[in-house]
């Protein structure tokens, strides 16, 4: 199994941390483990994106040119990766501020609007969990419980209250998924 | 404190616990982007609360120099760490390091430049680094790892060998590297030198307090008499020849067939890790040569692999050739040696590396 996954958005998406929760999900799997960030002077408004590889083989390069799974959340980067997913990958977009559309076809595309949803649910901050919930129901790499913990284990303790409204938007994200076009 | 735990971690944030697990007396540092988070770990660590460690946040890159000198000078385990503009100012402090032969970590983050240049990973600093990178004939042992688990077991290994040769070691580590997570597994803490063990071990040089049973030890990088100073510059030389016979490190992947050799260090060296993996795939016998030691530089090996026969070097470094010009003088002209890199913060992917292989040495 290896999975070479690039998310990318804006700086305050929560891109970083949704790559930090599903590293830890795979430390807990057992697997070897990368997280490569594009690390940069901005906190919010800027572009932000990380590469995760999770593999059960020892892992040669965090730094790829090609991924398996690509979750774009702005145009920029859909302009910028929707080329770099391998034939027969997999492509997640938010459709939120999206204005052309992804257009291969020798790759699987799914939509979630996650944007929307998490204004219905009163809530912002659910949106990367939203989108990783998304994720997981097309490639579920790494179990429920595990992502769960490495969930716990990327927020602060202070932050604790919010994990059941997290596990929740993760469940949500698993079920407005959609599929654009599938191979 | 605990044993032994595998931990997610950056690579900077795993040099702050290293050092203290290793018993690290003291860190003087000043924050600077893509390295910030090891004097952060350490404050969020406090670890002047459990092993007495000292972790001070100096007013410049100057001052934490200097400060390491100081502390270097009583015996005690002491480091800072930068990114290339502050190791650039810190490069007086080191040649008087060298010259007072005082043994300290110092750990660059590197970042692209010349001058301010970029918070994006670089390996620009290989000549700074090796080739002395201020004045007067020195050498610093430069260690380069390519993985967050080196980043935590080369602090202990950098602090064992400074002591072992009194002099300085530096980890040229890279913004890649330094803001990557992986898993690692952390040391047992250990506990630092007390009084009497650093009295034991430094007794000849350092300056801990005068004993009566001796004359003073002076420290210093000062001698005016020219034959003097030759003496001391003829020691530092032998100190220099005996790390280039015994202190040699690389990692040597699919060489022993390979009919062409990728010379590559740190984060490139994990880069070109899966170019040998590409090519291997495509029936071309490429292996890696890996130096883990930039300084001494692992000449013999490509020497011997040069003399096998492989027919072909390609040195990959993310600057415009630097260890290049030493893979050529151990290449010596018995088979062509090329470079390819990425400058100001881009990386290469293993494609690329792979194209520029065979645009430069298979197909030309």
């Amino acid at each position: 199994m290896k999975e070479t996954l690039i998310i990318a958005g804006f700086g305050g998406q929560g891109v970083l941390s949704m790559g930090k929760i599903l590293a830890y999900a795979g430390v807990m799997q057992d697997f070897e483990v990368t997280w490569m960030p594009s690390y940069g002077p901005e906190m919010r408004g800027g572009t932000a994106n990380v590469t995760v590889i999770l593999s059960d083989r020892r892992i040669s390069s965090p730094i790829a040119h090609e991924f398996d799974t690509a979750i774009i959340l702005n145009q920029q980067s859909m302009d910028k990766f929707e080329s770099q997913v391998k034939p027969g990958g997999t492509l997640i977009y938010d459709v939120n501020g999206i204005t052309h559309h992804p257009e291969r076809k020798d790759i699987n595309i799914y939509s979630i609007n996650a944007t929307e949803e998490c204004a219905k649910m009163g809530n912002a901050k659910l949106f990367n969990t939203m989108i990783l919930g998304g994720y997981l129901k097309v490639c579920p790499v790494v179990s429920m419980d595990n992502v769960m913990t490495g969930l716990k284990k990327s927020l602060p303790e202070r932050a604790w209250k919010m994990l059941p409204a997290n596990e929740e938007a993760i469940r949500h994200g698993g079920e407005i998924i959609t599929a654009v076009h599938t191979l | 404190m605990a044993e032994k735990e595998v931990k997610l971690m950056k690579g900077n944030e795993v040099i702050a616990h290293a050092a203290i697990r290793y018993g690290c007396d003291g860190y003087f540092g000043y924050p600077i982007t893509p390295q910030s988070e090891v004097m952060e770990t350490l404050m969020e660590l406090k670890p002047w609360e459990t092993t007495g460690m000292v972790v001070l946040q100096a007013e410049s890159e100057v001052s934490s120099i200097n400060m390491v000198y100081g502390g270097a000078a009583t015996g005690k385990r002491v480091m800072t760490s930068s990114s290339s503009p502050g190791v650039s100012l810190m490069s007086e402090g080191l040649s008087y390091l060298a010259g007072a032969e005082l043994p300290c970590l110092v750990v660059n983050c590197q970042r692209g430049g010349p001058g301010l240049g970029t918070i994006q990973p670089s390996q620009g600093d290989y000549f700074q680094a090796c080739k002395g990178g201020a004045h007067g004939d020195f050498h610093l042992i430069v260690l380069a790892p390519n993985s967050v688990q080196e980043m935590h077991d080369f602090v202990a290994d950098a602090f064992d060998l400074a002591f072992k040769y009194r002099n300085p070691a530096m980890i040229l580590a890279d913004g890649a590297i330094g803001q990557m997570m992986e898993k690692v597994t952390l040391s047992p803490q250990r506990p630092r030198k007390t009084d009497a063990e650093i009295e034991a071990e430094c007794h000849s040089w350092a300056a801990y307090g005068k004993p009566a049973d001796r004359e003073r030890n002076v420290v210093t990088s000062l001698e005016l008499r020219s034959e003097e100073m030759e003496k001391i510059n003829q020691r530092l030389q032998a100190k220099y020849k005996a790390m280039e016979e015994n202190e040699v490190r690389y990692e040597a992947i699919e060489c022993d067939d390979a009919d062409y050799v990728i010379v590559a260090f740190g984060s490139s060296a994990r880069i070109c890790s899966a170019t040998v993996e590409i090519a291997r795939a495509e029936g071309v016998k490429v292996g890696l040569l890996r130096p883990i030691t930039l300084y001494p530089f692992p000449k013999k090996v490509l020497a011997e692999l040069a003399e096998r026969g492989v027919k072909g070097f390609l040195s990959a470094e993310l600057n415009a050739g630097q260890m290049v010009e030493d893979v050529r003088l151990a290449v010596n002209g018995k088979a062509p040696v090329e470079h390819y890199g990425r400058q100001g913060g881009s990386i290469f992917t293993p494609d690329e590396v792979f194209k520029a292989l065979k645009d430069k040495i298979i197909n030309r």
